[in-house]
C-alpha cells in the first residue's frame, strides 16, 4: 500500500489558492469560501496551517460579510448559510472569532429558522436538512445555540428520518450519506442522539462500503472518496465505526491520490480537486492514519480548534 | 432560447460579460436588458446563484410570464442535472404558477430521471411537485414502472415507500400492506441480493414487530432464499432480525441454515441465530465486526 503524499498535498491545496484565472477557478468562483474551508482545514490536519498567511485569508473572508450578518461565497456575491458557516469555520481555524459581531451572524442564522423548526438557505426559502445542521453548528461555534428554537429544529431534522434508519433532504426524501452526516451532525451538536436508531443506521452505514474498500452514498451508487468523510463521521458519531473494514477504506483513500502533482480525487485515476482532497484527508484522520491531526466528526474542524472553542466558552462564563 | 455557444468563448468574453452582470447587479437595474444578461451568465455558469437571486427579483419586477421561465430552465437543466440552484429557482417558479404546473413538472422531473434514474434533485422535486401541487393519480404505477426496468433502483423503492404512506388516494401502509408485500416478495425472489427490497419489506411492518414476525409471507421468502444456497445474505439478516424478536425457529430454517455451513466452518452450533452469524462472519468478511457484534447481543 502507498503512503499519503503529505507534502505534494500541500503543495497542491497552495496551488489551487494562487490560480484565480483558469477556467475552473472562475467558474467555482461563487464559492469560494467553500473552497477556502476545505483546503485551509485539510491544510491545518496536515500540520501546515502555518504556511498561510493568516491576515490575509480573515480580511478576505471579512470582505465577504454583509449587512444582513450573512456570508456570500466571494465578494461581490449574495449572502447565504453555507457560506456564513464556512467563514465561521475558517475563523475559528485560525483562532479568530473574535473579529466576528457574534449578535450579527447570530441574528442572520436566527432569522432562517421556519416555523416548523428548519431552516432555509438564504432568503429565498430554500429548505433542506443539510441548513439544520450548517444552523447548528454555526451557532453552536458562536455559543449562541440558544437563540434559536432547538426543540422544533430537531424535530424537523427528526421528520427526515426513514424506515431504513438514515436521513433525507425533507421527510419522505431518500436516505443519503451526506444528508445523514447533516442530520446525525446535528442531533449530535443538540444533545439529540437518542433520536437515532443506531443499530439499524449502523448496518445501513456499514452496507455503504463496497468490495474495492471505498464507501458509496447510497445502495448501488459508485464509491467516492467523499463518503469517507460523510459516512464514517456519521458511523463515529453513533460509535459504530469499527463495523466497516478500516484497513480497506484506507488504502481505497490512498488509491485516490494523484502521487507526483498533488491532490485526492473521487475515485482512482480521476482528476483530483480540492473538495476530494480535504474529504480524504479528513476522512484518514477520522481514520487514525498516522501524524493527521485528529478531527472532530461533528464540527468538523480539527480537535484542537474544536476543544480551543469550549474552552473558551468556560471562560466566557 | 439560451445562447449556448457562449460555453465556447473564450475567457476575456465570460470576463466582460461578468464585468456587464455586475454592473447591472450593482445598480439594481431590473430590466428586460438585465434579465437577458443573467440568461447568458447562467448559460456560462448556472452554479453562480447570485445570478439567479438577482433574475428572480428582476422576473418579480418584470412580471414576465413565468411559464417561459420554465421553458427557459427547460433548456439549461437537462445539462446540468445535479445544479442546486435550477431546482431551486425550478420550485420558485412551479410554486407561484400553482396547481397549473402540476402536470408540467411531474413530466420535467420524469424526463430527467429517464436520464438519471437516481437524480436526487429530481426526486426532491418531484416529491415536493406531489405534496404542494398534487398529480399523486399515476405515481404508484409510475414507480413500478421504473421499478420493471432496474429493480435495484433505491430512489424509486423509496418513492414507492413516499407514495404508500404518504398519497391521499391510498389508505396508508397498513390497507397497502398485503399487496405490497407480494410485490416485495415477488422482486426478492428475482433478486435476493437486493438491499432495497428487503428494506422495503422490513419498511411495510415500520413499528408493527409482532406483524412481522408472524408474517407468513415474510418467514417464506426467507426460507425460499436460504434454501436455493446463493445471495443469501440479505435472507439470513432478515432471519436474524426475526429471531431476535421472538421468531420461533422451526426445523425447516434449522435445515435450511444447516445446508449453508461449510466443511471450513468447524465451529458449530445448536443455536440458530448462531449459526446464521457463523455464515455471515464468513461469507461477508467486509462487515465482519457487524456480524460479531450481531452475534454477541445473541442470549447466551
Amino acid at each position: 500500500m502507498g503512503e499519503l503524499a503529505t507534502e505534494k498535498h500541500v503543495q497542491y491545496i497552495l496551488s489551487v489558492e494562487k490560480k484565480k484565472d483558469d477556467f475552473q477557478s472562475v467558474v467555482m468562483e461563487h464559492l469560494r469560501m467553500n473552497g477556502a474551508y476545505w483546503g485551509l482545514t485539510a491544510l491545518d490536519i496536515l500540520g501546515k496551517l502555518d504556511t498561510v498567511d493568516a491576515d490575509e485569508v480573515v480580511s478576505w473572508v471579512m470582505s465577504c460579510q454583509h449587512e444582513s450578518g450573512g456570508f456570500s461565497g466571494n465578494v461581490g456575491h449574495d449572502p447565504h448559510i453555507l457560506y456564513t458557516l464556512s467563514a465561521v469555520q475558517v475563523l475559528a481555524l485560525f483562532d479568530k472569532l473574535d473579529v466576528l459581531d457574534v449578535d450579527k451572524v447570530t441574528n442572520y442564522v436566527v432569522g432562517l429558522q421556519n416555523e416548523d423548526g428548519s431552516f432555509s438557505g438564504d432568503i429565498w426559502g430554500e429548505v433542506d436538512s443539510r441548513f439544520s445542521y450548517i444552523a447548528i453548528l454555526c451557532l453552536s461555534l458562536l455559543h449562541q445555540l440558544d437563540k434559536i428554537n432547538v426543540e422544533k429544529a430537531v424535530n424537523f431534522v427528526v421528520s427526515c428520518k426513514n424506515m431504513d434508519g438514515g436521513f433525507g433532504c425533507t421527510p419522505g426524501g431518500e436516505s443519503h450519506s451526506g444528508q445523514i452526516f447533516c442530520c446525525v451532525g446535528a442531533l449530535a451538536l443538540t444533545g439529540s442522539l437518542h433520536h437515532v436508531d443506531k443499530d439499524l443506521l449502523g448496518w445501513w452505514l456499514c452496507e455503504r462500503q463496497v468490495k474495492s474498500g471505498g464507501l458509496n452514498g447510497r445502495p448501488e451508487k459508485l464509491p467516492d472518496v467523499c463518503y469517507s468523510w460523510w459516512v464514517l463521521s456519521s458511523l463515529i458519531m453513533i460509535d459504530r465505526v469499527h463495523w466497516i473494514s478500516k484497513e480497506k477504506l484506507i488504502k481505497f483513500i490512498l488509491d485516490c491520490q494523484d502521487t507526483e502533482n498533488g491532490g485526492i480525487s473521487d475515485r482512482p485515476d480521476d482528476a483530483v480537486d480540492v473538495y476530494h482532497t480535504y474529504f480524504g484527508i479528513a476522512g484518514l484522520s477520522l481514520l487514525e492514519y498516522p501524524s493527521l491531526k485528529p478531527i472532530d466528526p461533528a464540527y468538523a474542524l480539527p480537535v484542537d480548534v474544536v476543544n480551543r472553542i469550549r474552552l473558551g466558552k468556560r471562560h466566557a462564563i | 432560447m439560451v445562447p449556448i455557444r457562449l460555453w465556447r468563448l473564450p475567457k476575456q468574453d465570460f470576463s466582460e460579460l461578468m464585468g456587464y452582470f455586475r454592473a447591472v447587479y450593482r445598480a439594481d437595474e431590473r430590466s428586460p436588458r438585465s434579465l437577458h444578461l443573467t440568461a447568458e451568465a447562467i448559460a456560462m455558469n448556472p452554479g453562480n446563484y447570485t445570478v439567479w437571486h438577482f433574475r428572480r427579483l428582476i422576473l418579480e419586477a418584470l412580471n414576465v410570464d413565468l411559464h417561459d421561465e420554465l421553458n427557459f430552465l427547460d433548456n439549461i437543466a437537462e445539462s446540468n442535472t445535479k445544479n442546486y440552484q435550477i431546482w431551486h429557482h425550478r420550485r420558485w417558479v412551479a410554486q407561484k404558477l400553482g396547481t397549473d404546473a402540476a402536470n408540467k413538472e411531474l413530466e420535467f422531473t420524469r424526463k430527467i430521471i429517464s436520464l438519471d434514474s437516481k437524480n436526487y434533485h429530481a426526486w426532491s422535486h418531484r416529491q415536493w411537485v406531489l405534496q404542494a401541487l398534487g398529480g399523486w393519480e399515476d405515481e404508484l404505477d409510475y414507480c413500478h414502472e421504473l421499478l420493471k426496468e432496474d429493480v435495484f433502483n433505491n430512489s424509486a423503492w423509496n418513492q414507492r415507500y413516499f407514495v404508500i404512506t404518504r398519497s391521499p388516494l391510498l389508505g396508508g401502509l397498513k390497507s397497502m400492506r398485503e399487496s405490497e408485500v407480494n410485490y416485495t416478495v415477488e422482486a426478492i425472489l428475482a433478486h435476493p441480493e437486493n438491499e432495497s427490497s428487503w428494506r422495503y419489506l422490513r419498511g411495510l411492518y415500520a413499528g408493527d414487530t409482532q406483524s412481522w414476525i408472524i408474517a407468513p409471507q415474510v418467514s417464506s421468502v426467507c426460507l425460499k432464499v436460504l434454501g436455493s444456497r446463493i445471495n443469501f445474505v440479505f435472507a439470513l439478516s432478515t432471519l436474524l432480525d426475526l429471531l431476535s424478536h421472538g421468531f420461533p425457529s422451526t426445523q425447516a430454517f434449522r435445515d435450511a441454515v444447516d445446508a449453508l455451513r461449510v466443511p471450513d466452518d468447524n465451529q458449530t452450533d445448536s443455536n440458530l441465530a448462531k449459526t446464521a452469524c457463523l455464515i455471515l462472519e464468513r461469507v461477508d468478511p467486509i462487515r465482519v465486526n457487524y456480524w460479531l457484534w450481531q452475534k454477541s447481543k445473541l442470549p447466551q
